[in-house]
């Protein structure tokens, strides 16, 4: 094959450079996607960037493979254990209760994160006081509506001030698929911890691992970068 | 002129031999089944409908991890001199090949075994095999990678999900509009005359070394 400069057959190693080109693509994705989605979801608006694939949406998982549907008038949460007064709440219950609110990325153990989602509940420390812990105990266990999913957090953990007991997401009740009418939230730790059709808040003298620690997740799910808790409103804690 | 090259009718040359065409469908077995299981992952776990996820799920990872396995294995071995030999037809490209690209097919070309568009498609499913499996891995150990890159592994993986399933659409409607390609990757061959018309400069090389 000729080789003299500008030849019809003088080759250019192009293809290989595409092929590089979109290998180094994939990493510098990797690399930097999230800061890229975080990008194009303030500049979008979070619904937009939400249809977009890679966009920042939800990837909804349930353990039983049904998505357990409660009435909003039916619901029931049971506060019980170690504590003073044992009490069942109503949603309107929850509702009537001081509000809060917050901002908060949510990110899951396996990636995918959504930035920026606004809820509206209940403190978890509100409902605690309002019980009264009794001496002895350590830990706080969840139940969930759906009969599998089950939580824990230390009394330490429990006493954050954004861990929220939500009704309300992005504007509007929390759906039955985001696991409403009501789900705990705690936006310092991965996904998996804010347990969804919560049923049950129950104080107990020890930690009792709950279903995903059973299946290997650490028990403290803190993000990476944070290493314990860090109390957003030290005022409220 | 009898050579290797020719099979069959006088008339013939291979343009996939036995190795090629089982990489070839090997491959595209596995690319289709990944595609498929990959709507209800996404789509499913978006709109949370339900559906039997765990098996979905290990039938997609299963897939995932055997994905190289095709183009590699045929590459490999003594059985795999046709696919390198190819492949070096991907990476190199003469001047007329990339004005043709540019210029979207409105240029001369002087016609490889291969035009600048099946070359690129080529390149791009090569690419993509190697950044779905890296991201892929990402995704089912993520407990060995920091959070930033399950979450950047995340976003590419869907990312270039969309673009394959755009790029497998084209090459799906080019081969289903170009009968004698289309044949020649069920029985092997392609017509001389083809090649006259459509990889001259292939032609020429073949004539050549036979």
């Amino acid at each position: 094959m000729e080789q003299s400069p500008d030849s019809k057959f003088t080759k250019v190693p192009v293809g290989r450079r595409v092929f590089i080109g979109l290998a180094a693509l994939g990493a510098v994705g990797i690399a930097f996607g999230a800061e890229a989605q975080n990008f194009v979801g303030s500049k979008l608006g979070s619904g937009i960037a939400s249809l977009l694939p890679g966009g920042d949406h939800f990837r909804i998982y349930s353990i039983t493979g049904s998505y357990p549907y409660i009435s909003p008038r039916k619901y029931r949460l049971k506060v019980s254990g170690l504590v003073a007064k044992p009490s069942t709440f109503t949603l309107a219950d929850l509702q009537s209760m001081p509000a809060y609110e917050m901002v908060k990325g949510f990110q899951c153990v396996t990636g995918w994160r959504v930035p920026d989602v606004h809820w509206k509940g209940v403190q978890l420390t509100h409902l605690l006081k309002e019980a009264g812990v009794r001496a002895g105990a350590v830990a706080v266990s969840f139940d969930s509506y759906d009969g599998a999913d089950t939580e824990s957090l230390t009394l330490d953990q429990a006493h954050l001030s954004d861990v929220i007991v939500a009704y309300e997401m992005s504007g509007a009740p929390v759906t039955q698929h985001h696991g409403g009418p009501v789900r705990l939230v705690v936006p310092q730790m991965y996904g998996y911890k804010s347990l969804k059709w919560l049923s049950a808040i129950r104080v107990v003298d020890r930690v009792e691992p709950g279903y995903w620690e059973q299946n290997g997740y650490p028990g403290n799910g803190w993000l990476d970068g944070t290493t314990g808790p860090t109390d957003p409103d030290p005022s409220l804690a | 002129m009898t050579t290797s090259t020719r099979t069959e009718a006088v008339n013939q040359l291979v343009r996939f031999d036995k190795v090629q065409r089982t990489a070839h469908w090997m491959n595209a077995l596995l690319f289709g089944v990944l595609m498929f299981t990959a709507i209800p992952l996404y789509f499913g776990s978006f709109f949370g409908i339900v559906f039997p996820r765990h098996v979905i799920q290990e039938i997609h990872l299963w897939s995932g991890l055997m994905l190289p396995a095709p183009v590699l294995v045929s590459m490999a071995g003594p059985w795999g001199r046709r696919m390198r030999e190819d492949v070096r037809r991907f990476s190199y490209w003469t001047r007329s090949e990339i004005r043709w690209m540019k210029t979207l097919g409105r240029s001369p070309l002087d016609a490889d075994k291969y035009n600048p568009g099946q070359k690129a498609n080529a390149l791009f499913v090569g690419a993509v095999i190697v950044v779905m499996w890296a991201t892929g891995c990402i995704l089912q150990w993520f407990r060995f990678f920091p959070v930033s890159w399950r979450t950047g592994a995340t976003v590419t993986h869907d990312f270039f999900a969309f673009a394959i399933f755009a790029a497998v659409a084209g090459h799906v409607f080019m081969a289903l509009t170009h009968r004698e390609v289309l044949v020649s990757i069920f029985k092997g061959t392609v017509s001389e005359e083809w090649a006259e018309h459509h990889a001259r400069e292939w032609l020429d090389e073949e004539q050549v070394s036979n």
